[in-house]
């Protein structure tokens, strides 16, 4: 057709493109298997592909005990994350000099290593899940602040004139306009730190813990069995995706307005 | 109900906007604001809905002076600013939400959506409507606000000129029956002459009313608007101060 992409030519296109990251994934796959096999690299200094998905079914009973423990700690330092998040983001968006007080504090929390902080964490609260939860927090709720807080002021000043106008109390203009307007903004946040809650809770394990992904990993690291290694970060790897695929579900489920544009192709 | 504006003063920093404007709009009356841009139309309108402080003056309504934010006046922004996450009924119900009265008004609310050209449309979302449609339910949101005097600051400004023109007829046929003390800014002579019993014409920032013109036809149709080319010819030599 003259002048543009038929529908089906569109189509197609779109199939391509949602297969190529698959694509890279598969032939790199194939390349690293190629490579320790031609090479006769050892297991302990480099398994393949081949052997690592040999240990993750194996070793997946194991392994999903460790992330029953891992989850739940990050989903703990989520949620903790999350009511810390929307707090603190409310207040930088109503009070300036609340801003100008917390904003470099929080910037700072982000600089320094959580793997310099954990064992810190432990010598204070102990062996139990408290120091792990707070790593979590500590990775999880700077992209829940910043992301909710900047979707609270790029609100059109317009939405709160109007209700404003319409006799709207300070608490109503954030409950019907700037807290469901950032719905979209807090939900990147939501899926950065989802993504990063399983790291977090990890990090947390390696320092000291008696059960866990990361006390896994540790194991595993110490006694040179690196095809366990791979598997572990396999799982880290699908949990990670599983959590931020949960965040996406939550995003689908509560925001209907959206859900129909999507269905319209409007998004 | 009678408003009364007297030496209205408004100033944004060093520029002044409003300086000692004085008018009055009698009770039912449906008056149109014409001006160059920037002379401050629609500045007016947000002092007059207390989105912004004057610095000086009074603004009375059937004799009482009004200070910051009246349920007097019902505001209808140039956008419709409906909530896109909100349907179209929630959308429209924002004043019974934000007063506790969201049951009652969703009810009155059905009943008037056929009268804006809505019917149907209850359940859908903002997204969904066409333009003309949304400013129809902007404008229902506007009347659902048990406000006596409606600001209107160019509602059909982001339309096309048929819808607008569509929309111009549906608000002259609804304004008859709604009765209501109106302000309408706007760029469009023809929609003020059309719609309006009096026009106010402002000079640039500052400078206040130039020139005011009372339409006293009161059967006016789309033919009866075509011929007003000498009052057109008027109104653009005030406007541009020739």
């Amino acid at each position: 057709m003259a002048g543009g992409m038929s529908r089906k030519g569109t189509d197609n296109m779109k199939k391509i493109t949602n297969a190529a990251p698959i694509f890279v994934i598969v032939v790199l796959m194939i390349i690293w298997e190629s490579v320790v096999q031609i090479a006769g690299i050892p297991l302990y200094v480099l398994p393949a592909p081949s052997d690592m998905l040999r240990t993750f079914v194996t070793e997946f009973p194991v392994l999903l005990g460790h992330a029953g423990v891992t989850v739940m700690e990050a989903l703990a330092g989520m949620a903790i994350s999350f009511v810390i998040g929307v707090v603190i983001g409310i207040l930088i968006d109503a009070l300036p000099l609340f801003k100008k007080c917390i904003y470099p504090i929080l910037v700072v929390t982000q600089t320094v290593p959580v793997i310099v902080l954990a064992p810190i964490f432990i010598i204070y609260m102990g062996f139990g899940y408290a120091p792990k939860i707070l790593t979590v927090v500590l990775m999880c709720f700077f992209p829940i602040v910043i992301s909710f807080s900047d979707g609270l002021g790029e609100m059109d000043a317009g939405y709160r004139n109007l209700v404003r106008t319409y006799g709207g109390s300070t608490f109503q203009v954030y409950r019907l306009v700037k807290i469901p307007s950032a719905m979209i903004s807090l939900l990147s946040g939501l899926k950065v730190a989802a993504t990063y809650s399983i790291s977090g809770a990890v990090v947390g394990e390696w320092i000291a813990s008696q059960s866990g992904l990361g006390y896994y990993l540790i194991r595993a690291k110490n006694g040179y069995m690196l095809d366990k290694v791979f598997a572990c970060v396999l799982m880290i790897i699908l949990l990670s995706l599983l959590m931020n695929g949960a965040v996406k579900l939550f995003g689908y489920l509560m925001m209907p307005a959206r859900r129909k544009q999507g269905a319209k192709g409007q998004v | 109900m009678r408003l009364e504006v007297k030496n209205l003063n408004f100033a944004y920093g060093d520029k002044t906007i409003l300086k000692d404007l004085s008018f009055t709009v009698e009770d039912g009356e449906f008056i149109s604001l014409l001006g160059p841009s920037g002379c401050g139309k629609s500045t007016l309108l947000n002092v007059l809905a207390g989105i912004l402080t004057p610095e000086s003056g009074q603004i009375c309504i059937d004799g009482n002076e009004m200070h910051g934010i009246s349920s007097q006046f019902a505001y209808m922004p140039q956008n419709d600013f409906l909530f896109p996450w909100k349907t179209i009924l929630d959308n429209v119900c924002l004043y019974g939400e934000i007063h506790h009265r969201k049951k009652e008004m969703k009810e009155e609310a059905r009943r008037q959506m056929a009268r804006f050209g809505l019917e149907g449309c209850e359940n859908k979302y903002p997204s969904e409507l066409s333009g003309g449609m949304r400013q129809r339910a902007a404008f229902l949101r506007t009347t659902l606000c048990e406000a006596n005097i409606y600001l209107l600051d160019e509602p059909f400004g982001a339309l096309d000129v048929i819808t607008r023109g569509d929309m111009q007829d549906w608000l002259r046929e609804l304004g008859g029956n709604l009765k209501k003390t109106t302000l309408l800014v706007t760029h469009d002579t023809d929609e003020a002459i059309y719609l309006s019993d009096r026009i106010l014409i402002l000079g640039a920032s500052g400078e206040g009313i130039r020139r005011e013109i009372r339409i006293e036809e009161k059967e006016r149709t789309r033919e009866w608007l075509y011929r007003q080319g000498a009052l057109r010819e008027e109104i653009h030599h005030v406007i541009k101060n020739k």
